[in-house]
């Protein structure tokens, strides 16, 4: 498969295009790349959130009790889009109950609690030696087993993508060019930097898997920002050594939001992903280095996902550094080890400080797409001032990479014109920041844009109810209109008959003629029955009332 | 441990509204030098009655509307309209006609509307608009410069300005108006040349600071030199006037910078702003050569203050992921 593409060399470096808005934050990620990757120590208790990525949440399949090992699995999926859990290392399951999970609501959700019993035992493990035997189905089968989520920040679930690239291809138009996403644009990670410099090689081999499945038929691009030419010069290293000449290494100049995956594809290929759309839509397939190196493992080695890298960063800790972390590690275990001054830290921020949301709690877990803890002092990062009113100077449409303007957006969102807001795309906001950190007036727009979201989203999942029932009310009443017809109809057929039965009995009883009184009577029983039909009908027309309610409600 | 908990982005960019506005507070001071030093300390007088007078005026409206004052008079948006109404009217007008102007601008034309961010009219162009019309006399004579008032070339302190003469003149050739008319400088008006290329020099330094974008002024500037080239004439007793005359004359430079570019009232997007711009540029150009009035900023901004939100409506930038103009991919091409 080599063969495909003409031998790109490096030093050729491939075009970009030029994208709009962004912003320049300070970067301060010289912090946390003095040191190598560590190891974080072993906690002695592991909490695994059954949702720690996008989609529905895993259902456990251990019990209170059970004793687990390292990697084995203990929660499946549960529906098309969610992911597997394994234990990070061996011990006893304590508890399945609801605990502080990280979420920027600071809510409860149900967690599998292990017990760690310090021996580190792995489950046997089964490795392949050569993926390129094994069909693409069973390599995205056997990533979905190894509970592979996108480890940028995103978390969702690696093999839906896939499968659903996939299904695009088949559909619509094949996958051209795979993405692969280093650029890390916000300030303090550097999670993925530190991987691409130590771990080059595994993310090399897992670019190559994902090669045989999705066969991108032009291009296997990974885009690095130039902040990082350390990482630039190892993964090219690993790519000559590999012999991968089909992986081309694009470096841009950083800003952020570039490591966006619209942004980037963007940047890479100058293909915009439709509104709504998928990256497939374009052609293109995108995922973020630590997930790539995460499926070298699952696939080469047969370990599940159970552990990652994670900055851990900010003034308030003595020693900021790279950890890889066991998944369900307590945050203030890991921020332990970087010298975490609790008394110093004024906000505790997973992610970074573009994107990421505060903590308030810091025995919630790091879970698969915790990237990052950063542990900021107030003079790191103050606490906001009162946001002044809009003097629309239009800072934010500028720094906007998606090309909204921020500040219709929030004069709409303040007065609720949801209508409005969709008309200015508020929909295809990312909610990256950039126009909040430029507001002069220090206006908290993205809040604003969240709220209104999810304002409109409830809105619409109400009128689609209303809809629904409107729509089922409308059935109801026809099919009562049918039977009412159907009714009458039989009525009048009967009637019709009782008639000629009544006439072919007066002509059977010769000149007899028909009795009028009789006649009267059949008259005013007819009309009676046809005002009582009409009545019913109206009734039915005007009101859903509960006793009219049939037992067929379904339709 | 107290950690706080509020929505990201957590870092900010260190550029507050107040800071922009000491900004363009500062930038306008080579603008009033140069005003003072050709026209006489008229100007700073200006200043000195219009700024207590729109903080008091800003205090009331706020302490009626129960807003905090020290939080709405830290934003300097009062002064910054108190200044430039002040460069805008004459030198050496009279205080009540500061003191209404300023009223005006403050309680009408912002607290009216609504407050600073709501008002659809640029404050001061307001003011300066209802004061041009109410008392024509006092707003229309502007101050000889000192230079000629010393040397007795001309008797009393106020003179028509070049842009006025340029306008009524039908007689001598443009050369000529700048060889005898002791009110023609080097290019322009004597003195309105230096005090526009200080008004350039301070919004040059708005736009190095990224205060606003380029676009407003460029488009501005650059459809009033195209429309004064039209109608150049070469020259002859029945032009118009030379893109450099106008570039530097009047309100050109201060107006291009420091009052269409008041975002409150110009159209948002960088694409509405260029269109924006230009239309003030060739309504300032138009009312110039043929309308009434000798300079006509207050009412081109006016003008298109009310035509921004169609501005707006017709220039919405293109969303990302919409409508995408996508180069060819590989496999459409063969
Ligand atoms: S940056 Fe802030 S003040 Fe400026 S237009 Fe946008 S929302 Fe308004
Ligand atoms: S948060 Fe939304 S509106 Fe603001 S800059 Fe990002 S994409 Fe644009």
């Amino acid at each position: 498969m080599n063969q495909r593409l003409p031998n790109t060399l490096s030093n050729n470096m491939p075009k970009t295009y030029p994208t709009p808005g962004g912003v320049h934050p300070p970067q301060n990620k010289a912090q946390s790349t003095s040191r190598p990757i560590q190891q974080a120590s072993l906690p002695a208790e592991l909490v695994l959130p059954l949702s720690q990525h996008a989609g529905a949440p895993a259902k456990a399949i251990v019990a209170v009790g059970d004793k687990v090992l390292k990697g084995q699995c203990i929660a499946q999926a549960k529906g098309s889009i969610s992911a597997y859990i394994h234990a990070p290392s061996s011990g006893e399951v304590t508890a399945i109950e609801p605990r502080a999970i990280p979420h920027a609501s600071g809510m409860q959700d149900n967690c599998i609690v292990i017990k760690t019993d310090g021996e580190d035992n792995w489950c046997p493990l089964q490795g392949c030696e050569d993926f390129s035997q094994l069909p693409a189905s069973e390599l995205v089968e056997q990533i979905r087993l190894a509970g592979i989520t996108g480890l940028g920040g995103g978390g969702f679930p690696t093999a839906v993508k896939l499968i659903s690239s996939d299904t695009q291809a088949s559909l619509n138009k094949a996958i051209d060019t795979l993405i692969i996403n280093g650029t890390e644009c916000e300030p303090y990670i550097t999670a993925d930097d530190l991987l691409m410099r130590e771990r080059a090689q595994q993310i090399i081999s897992g670019i190559q898997i994902l090669q045989h499945i999705i066969k991108p038929s032009t291009a296997t691009l990974i885009g690095v920002e130039n902040n990082k030419p350390e990482a630039i010069a190892a993964l090219e290293a690993a790519i000559a050594e590999a012999n991968a000449n089909n992986i081309t290494v694009v470096s841009f100049a950083g800003k952020y939001p570039s490591g966006g995956e619209k942004q980037l594809i963007q940047i890479l290929t100058g293909r915009e992903v439709p509104s709504g759309g998928l990256p497939a839509d374009v052609g293109i397939v995108c995922q973020n280095v630590g997930t790539v190196a995460a499926v070298h493992d699952a696939i080469v080695l047969g370990k599940p996902l159970i552990s990652r890298i994670t900055t851990v960063t900010g003034q308030a800790c003595a020693q900021p550094q790279n950890f890889e972390v066991l998944i369900g590690s307590p945050i203030a275990h890991v921020l332990a080890q970087a010298g975490f001054d609790a008394s110093a830290c004024q906000r505790l921020i997973m992610g970074g400080p573009m994107m990421g949301f505060t903590l308030t709690d810091t025995s919630v877990p790091v879970i698969k797409a915790t990237n990052c803890l950063l542990a900021a002092t107030e003079a790191e990062l103050p606490s906001p001032p009162p946001a002044q009113a809009c003097i629309r100077c239009g800072m934010c449409a500028e720094a906007c990479p998606a090309s909204l303007l921020p500040q219709q957006l929030y004069w709409y969102a303040r007065s609720k014109e949801y209508e409005k807001l969709e008309e200015l795309n508020l929909f295809d906001c990312i909610e990256c920041g950039a126009c909040s950190y430029v507001c002069p007036s220090t206006i908290p727009l993205v809040q604003y844009y969240r709220a209104s979201k999810a304002d409109i989203r409830e809105h619409k999942a109400e009128m689609h109810k209303a809809e629904q029932s409107k729509a089922r009310f409308e059935a109801r009443q026809q099919r009562l209109e049918r039977e009412e017809q159907e009714k009458a109809e039989k009525r009048a057929a009967r009637q019709a008959a009782a008639k000629a039965k009544l006439a072919a009995a007066a002509q059977a009883g010769g000149e007899q003629e028909l009795d009028p009184v009789q006649a009267a009577v059949a008259r005013a029983k007819a009309k009676k029955a046809a005002k009582a039909a009409a009545a019913e009908t109206e009734a039915g027309n005007s009101t859903a009332k509960p006793e009219t309610k049939p037992t067929d409600e379904a339709n | 441990m107290s950690l706080l908990n509020v929505s990201s982005p957590h870092a900010h960019r260190p550029l507050s509204t107040a800071t922009v506005m000491q900004l363009v507070l500062l930038a306008t001071l080579p603008g009033i030098a140069a005003l003072s030093l050709f026209f006489g300390w008229g100007t700073l007088l200006n200043l000195a009655i219009a700024i207590p007078l729109a903080l008091l005026f800003e205090a009331c409206v706020l302490k009626l509307r129960q807003r905090p004052l020290a939080f709405y008079l830290g934003d300097y948006s009062a002064v910054v309209t108190a200044v430039l109404l002040a460069i805008a009217l004459p030198p050496h007008s009279p205080i009540w006609l500061v003191a209404i102007g300023i009223g005006f601008a403050i309680i009408i034309a912002k607290h009216l509307y609504g407050g600073l961010g709501y008002n659809p009219f640029n404050p001061a162009m307001v003011a300066y608009v209802v004061l041009l019309i109410s008392f024509p006399v006092e707003m229309t004579q502007w101050a000889a410069p000192l230079s000629l008032i010393d040397s007795g070339a001309i008797d009393g302190h106020t003179m028509a300005t070049p842009l006025d003469v340029l306008k009524n003149n039908n007689s001598e050739l443009v050369a000529d108006l700048f060889a005898h008319n002791p009110g023609f400088g080097r290019w322009a008006g004597l003195g309105w040349e230096w005090v526009n290329l200080s008004f350039l020099a301070g919004g040059c330094f708005l736009l190095y600071k990224r205060v606003f974008t380029w676009h407003a002024p460029v488009a501005m500037l650059s459809s009033l030199a195209f429309c004064s080239l039209f109608f150049y004439d070469g020259g002859s007793s029945a032009s118009k006037g030379s893109p450099l005359f106008h570039l530097l004359s009047g309100a050109t430079m201060f107006g291009a910078f420091f009052i269409i570019t008041d975002p409150v009232t110009s159209a948002v997007s960088n694409r509405g702003r260029l269109v924006y711009g230009a239309l003030i540029g060739l309504l300032l150009f138009v009312i110039r050569a043929w309308g009434n009035y000798p300079d006509a900023l207050a009412f081109a901004v006016l003008l298109m203050n009310f035509a921004a939100p169609f501005i707006d409506y017709y220039t919405q930038p293109r969303t990302y992921g919409h409508k995408a103009k996508q180069p060819p991919s590989k496999e459409e091409s063969h």
